[in-house]
């Protein structure tokens, strides 16, 4: 022990930075700052430091080459000892890691902590939000399976809807004319080096304008945020208050250790993401979904209408960033409790709602045709008990002609279209072989693809299909 | 203190150091920005557009569309099987082709050829085209991509090289050839 400090103090008389470490951790903070809510920053600051350690060990393994990473994620799932342990805490981390980050800011934004002086703090915090999201994406299309090269060329496709200089952009993302081995390359290079490293500078700044200005005080309704003033008030709080080691940081500790263990529990109980099937482009039997923090957007790519896609899909990202950065701009003062600011309470709210109920759209994907319905999910029995020869034959172009990709008959079969257990009291046989032959509504039209038996046949077929005993629909214009 | 702050022979020459220092860097840019810049300018010279073989036509019948794969004209030692690029071929009738490309035209999911209902449907967000390419629904704002194509020695040979974009594209027609 007293080697151990004679250590202590032989390092400190060089080095220098016993006394500045000591006064920063017992600087003193309100008394109020020392609380369960105030845990998320330094939380997601833990998960960070695991990603570093859990990253740096995948690294020694991983090959960032596109004929091989996929075959090196084998290896680190089956081949090496608890290597799919390290890649689930990786994965798993980085969803822990996006969420606390999340929670953080709505935190933050609710407690009015990014008010004067604090803008630039969290102004800094955007840009931390934004690396960690590049972290996702990035960490996702280094995980190469088909969703990660599918998903680097919904990137490409939406890149190269930027106007003029779009194509220079596409190939500026992937390194050259196609997904490949120059795309893994740079993906890996932003994921390793460049944006950790801009990370941790950033974190740093982060934490030295926390450190210099202080924690953010458990705001009061009435309590007034003026440029003039709060320096004053706020001294006056810290005065009374409490040091941040260990008054405070103890719940800092609990927290961030149960965070860990969660994510170890994760892991170990739910295992690795993926790879799924291999970055092979031949391989079309392919359905690729984004990450979980990624699906909002798959879904508004599938609701949005055609001509909005481009404009929105260009203008909401950086529109959505300057609101972010404007925060602090434009309410820099003024009322930091969450009571007195319902605008700031709802707007959270509608955006907490959108992105919630878009996420989970896309757990569902009503729009997007089940390619194998046609072959997988045949009319049920009891829609074609006590039906007609021709009736049947209409069951059976129904099925050969994947109508069951978009329309689903008996809970089974996609969700593009309408279910058709009812079409008979919506539609008349003449607006049944319009919408057929014609299409429209966003259903193809199958004029050409369909003989007039044919279409006779399934038109008959869909007549029948209605509850017993209720009148099929009825064409007003005819007595 | 303000002393100090008069320019001296000593902050005059700080000032030329600091302005050398910039002259450098900003040379030695040139070569980093260019280096970073490179894949605009195709690979070792060559375009990246090029003509490749499909396969012999008997390979495609009259009447119907098959998928088939060909090796990008310019690749990495490296890519493995990602330069095996898909597309699906259309013979209308003995010389009449169309080269569609894999990718939807919305946001580049690989299309799927449904030869009963004549349609191409797309697993992503549900775009459908026609068996001619033209657009049928969802959200793609324009028909599939199509290849140059032409009819050499018995094969079937397109202009190919690009992950297939609307930047890669004529935007303006609804089903133009590939002019990228
Ligand atoms: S990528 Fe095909 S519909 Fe979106």
């Amino acid at each position: 022990m007293r080697l151990l400090k004679a250590l202590g103090a032989w390092l400190d008389f060089r080095l220098r930075l016993g006394e500045g470490i000591r006064e920063a951790a017992t600087h003193p903070i309100p008394k109020s700052s020392a609380s369960w809510w105030y845990v998320f920053g330094s939380a997601a600051l833990t998960v960070f430091g695991i990603q570093v350690v859990t990253g740096i060990l995948l690294a020694i393994v991983y090959v960032p080459s596109a004929a091989q990473a996929w075959s090196s994620l084998q290896v680190l799932n089956h081949d090496l000892t608890l290597g799919w342990f390290l890649r689930a805490m990786h994965g798993w981390a980085s969803n822990f890691m996006v969420a606390l980050v999340l929670i953080h800011m709505i935190q933050v934004f609710l407690f009015g902590a990014y008010k004067f002086p604090r803008e630039l703090t969290w102004i800094v915090g955007v840009f931390l939000l934004l690396m960690t999201l590049g972290m996702a994406f990035t960490g996702q299309v280094l995980r190469f399976d088909q969703d990660a090269y599918w998903g680097l060329g919904i990137g490409a496709s939406i890149t190269g809807r930027v106007p003029v200089i779009g194509g220079a952009l596409v190939h500026l993302l992937l390194g050259g004319p196609i997904i490949g081995g120059d795309t893994l390359s740079r993906f890996f290079a932003l994921h390793v080096f460049i944006i950790p490293g801009l990370l941790i500078g950033f974190v740093g700044l982060h934490l030295l304008m926390v450190l210099k200005l202080g924690i953010n005080e458990w705001p009061m309704p009435g309590r007034i945020v003026r440029r003039e003033t709060y320096l004053k008030e706020y001294e006056q709080l810290t005065h009374e208050g409490v040091p941040f080691v260990p008054d405070a940081i103890w719940k800092d500790l609990v927290f961030g250790a149960a965070i860990v263990a969660a994510i170890g529990v994760c892991a170990a109980v739910f295992g690795p993401f993926g790879p799924k099937g291999q970055p092979d482009p031949t391989i079309i039997q392919a359905s690729p979904r984004p990450d979980f923090f990624f699906l909002w957007l798959f879904s508004l790519l599938s609701l949005l209408p055609p001509q909005m896609e481009t404009p929105v899909l260009l203008l909401m990202p950086p529109v959505a960033i300057l609101i972010l950065l404007l925060v602090p701009v434009l309410s820099g003062e003024g009322e930091k409790h969450w009571k007195k600011r319902p605008v700031a309470v709802l707007t959270v709210l509608v955006v907490a709602v959108a992105l919630g109920s878009f996420t989970h759209l896309a757990s569902t994907t009503p729009w997007s045709p089940e390619m194998d319905a046609w072959s997988g999910a045949p009319v049920p029995i009891s829609e074609l008990k006590g039906r007609s020869a021709l009736e049947r034959r209409g069951a059976l172009v129904f099925q050969a002609k994947q109508c069951r990709n978009c329309h689903r008959l008996g809970r089974e079969g996609g969700m593009r279209g309408p279910a058709l257990d009812e079409v008979a009291l919506r539609l008349t046989s003449d607006q049944l072989i319009r919408q057929v032959l014609q299409g429209g509504g966003n259903m193809p039209a199958y004029g050409k693809n369909l003989s007039p038996a044919e279409t006779t046949a399934l038109v008959a077929y869909l007549e029948t299909l209605k509850p017993a005993g209720r009148a099929p629909a009825h064409d007003a214009s005819q007595p | 203190m303000s002393e100090t702050l008069k320019p001296t022979r000593r902050t005059m020459l700080t000032r030329l150091g600091i302005l050398l220092n910039a002259g450098i860097g900003a040379v030695l840019a040139v070569p980093v920005v260019s280096y970073l810049l490179a894949p605009l300018r195709g690979k070792n010279g060559a375009p990246y557009n090029q003509w490749v073989k499909l396969g012999p036509l008997e390979q495609f019948p009259e009447g119907e569309t098959r998928l088939a794969t060909f090796r990008n004209p310019v690749v990495r030692p490296w890519d493995g099987q990602t330069a095996d690029i898909p597309c699906w071929v259309r013979r209308i009738d003995a010389e009449k082709f169309q080269v569609f490309a894999i990718n939807c035209a919305h946001l580049g999911c690989p299309v799927r050829w449904f030869a009963a209902s004549g349609l191409f449907m797309c697993p992503c967000h549900g775009g459908v085209y026609y068996a001619d390419g033209s657009r049928a629904s969802g959200p793609p704002e324009r028909g599939l991509f199509e290849y140059e194509h032409k009819v050499e020695d018995g094969e079937l040979v397109i202009l190919a090289g690009q992950l297939p974009t609307l930047a890669a594209q004529d935007r303006t027609g609804r089903r133009k050839t590939c002019d990228c």
